[in-house]
């Protein structure tokens, strides 16, 4: 993992240099959600179990943000889009992609670890984020 | 259960209002609608106030300025949907004996430029999760991709709507807009332009609600509340989780289709709607959902003329949320008094001819949705 503190925890670890999101799969009926939690919330059944996705996924759906919304500390432009993971999983991430004549629905993308902004402390913080996959 | 009836309705324009302060906004609503149903003091058991940014106890503020304060008063926030969360209650209210008449009302001053929500936690913020637009702009490029919805479409419900806002006296805007001038506005996230989005801003709208019947009587034929069920990626409810995309019903489709139970009418028999406008892709998406249009049909819907006053079923007759701005609490209950006023024959120059159903729709953060139906 990029060095720097996690914008938050339980989010995304890297296993052999390989970054996955920590997600969670409900016991009683397997589906999934990002990020993890202990009830499931298609269900209600209250047991998951953690698992990893990624890093690999599909973009479904992806836009432009322009200017820095509310507490924002990372750069813009930056582009915004759903990712279709394994299993099922779609999530709403940041994209590295600064320009969007470069992404398509339908782009093979792969999950990033990388440093998103320094904290008011000097502390570099580090988020997830998908780029278009290496050909 | 007991029949439900609008005996009076009241509003504070939309707008930008740096004088006044938000009891007043709320006071002249309030106001308004009491005087419109011929009430005073003593006259209605409960009050429900629907507000998002308005704070503590905003509604006691306004029913203390006004010497009205004694009788039960809850404030109700659910995002868009907020004033007809009220709404529903205090239909509840009535209906079931509970009170003889109430008092509805919503009222906002939203910050402005793109506005913070509590709704993120700020680890969401700080990653650029917090970006509202954006997720307008995702729906309308899946609206894009699955459907036959174009650019020029999205457009073309700007352009309707800003012409319907100049015959509406409370909207914020209220110039019509070309197609071309609508395509030109600067991009706010792609593919939504300037002119596709409703400005957030401020206003009050009240409603009395009664047992007894006003003339011309018009019944509260339904009005029912939902929240979103797991199974969406995308809705007013993201990004809560990333979640697999299973068709769920959506809290517009579930609130619809229970409002239409609950009245015994189908989407064929209302003369009037007003729908939840944020952007013009969300006028096409609940479009489809209230099933004013057939499923994926909204583009067409569009091109053919939909919703434009004179056509068969003109949608947001006001001018919408896009020609009178979006101040959450009071935008709803702003649906009704206008839907009221075209049952009564009294909405002028915008008048539907012969209005007897109307459907009132707001949808938004929680996801929270809600379906009105007002007959006369
Ligand atoms: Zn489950």
């Amino acid at each position: 993992m990029a060095d720097g503190r996690p914008i938050a925890p339980g989010l995304f670890d890297v296993d052999a240099g390989e970054p996955r999101l920590i997600a969670a799969e409900c016991v009683a009926c397997g589906r999934r959600q990002f990020p993890a939690a202990a009830v499931c919330p298609y269900c209600a059944a209250d047991g998951t179990r953690e698992i990893r996705v990624g890093p690999a996924g599909r973009l479904e759906l992806y836009t432009m943000v322009l200017r820095a919304p509310p507490g924002y500390r990372g750069p813009v432009p930056y582009a915004l889009g759903i990712v279709a993971l394994d299993g099922g999983l779609s999530v709403v991430a940041r994209l590295t992609e600064t320009d969007a004549t470069r992404l398509r629905p339908g782009l093979p993308v792969e999950l990033v670890v990388e440093p998103l902004f320094t904290d008011d402390a000097g502390q570099r913080v580090v988020s997830y984020a998908f780029r278009a996959a290496a050909a | 259960m007991r029949p439900v009836y609008i005996t009076g309705v009241g509003l504070h324009p939309f707008g930008r209002f740096p004088d006044l302060g938000l009891t007043a906004l709320g006071v002249e609503a309030v106001r308004a609608a009491l005087r419109d149903a011929g009430l005073g003091r003593g006259g209605f058991q409960a009050a429900f106030c629907g507000t998002v940014y308005g704070g503590v106890a905003a509604g006691h503020k306004v029913l203390t300025a006004l010497g009205l304060s004694g009788v039960p008063i809850v404030n109700v926030e659910a995002g868009c949907a907020s004033g007809g969360a009220a709404l529903a209650l205090g239909a509840g209210a009535v209906a079931s004996g509970g009170a003889d008449a109430v008092l509805v009302f919503g009222l906002e001053k939203m910050p402005r430029g793109m506005i913070r929500s509590s709704f993120f936690e700020s680890w969401r913020e700080e990653a650029g999760l917090a970006a509202t637009p954006a997720y307008f702009a995702l729906r309308a490029q899946r609206l894009m991709l699955d459907g036959d919805v174009t650019l020029e479409d999205l457009a073309r419900v700007s352009v309707k709507n800003h012409r319907h806002g100049v015959a509406n006296p409370h909207a914020m805007y209220r110039r019509a807009v070309s197609l071309e001038e609508v395509l030109a506005s600067p991009v706010v996230c792609e593919p939504l332009r300037l002119l596709m989005l409703c400005a957030p801003n401020e206003g009050a709208a009240a409603v009395v609600l009664s047992a007894r019947p006003a003339a011309p009587a018009i019944r509260v034929a339904a009005a029912v509340l939902r929240s979103h069920v797991a199974g969406s990626v995308l809705g007013e409810h993201t990004p809560l989780s990333g979640l697999t995309d299973e068709r769920v019903p959506t809290p517009t489709e579930m609130a619809a289709r229970a409002a239409y139970d609950d009245a015994g009418v189908g989407p064929r028999d209302l003369d009037v709607v007003e729908v939840q406008d944020t952007d013009s892709g969300r006028e096409i998406l609940s479009v489809e959902e209230l099933g004013l249009c057939p499923p994926g049909g909204g583009g067409r819907w569009v091109r053919d003329g939909g919703g434009e006053l004179g056509s068969r079923q003109p949608v947001n007759a006001s001018g919408g949320l896009l020609a009178r701005g979006e101040p959450l609490g009071a935008s709803a209950l702003a649906q009704i008094v206008e839907l009221t006023w075209q049952l009564r024959g009294a909405a002028g120059s915008r008048q539907v001819p012969h209005a007897r159903t109307a459907l009132a729709h707001t949808v938004g953060r929680g996801a929270n949705a809600c379906a009105v139906i007002l007959a006369r």
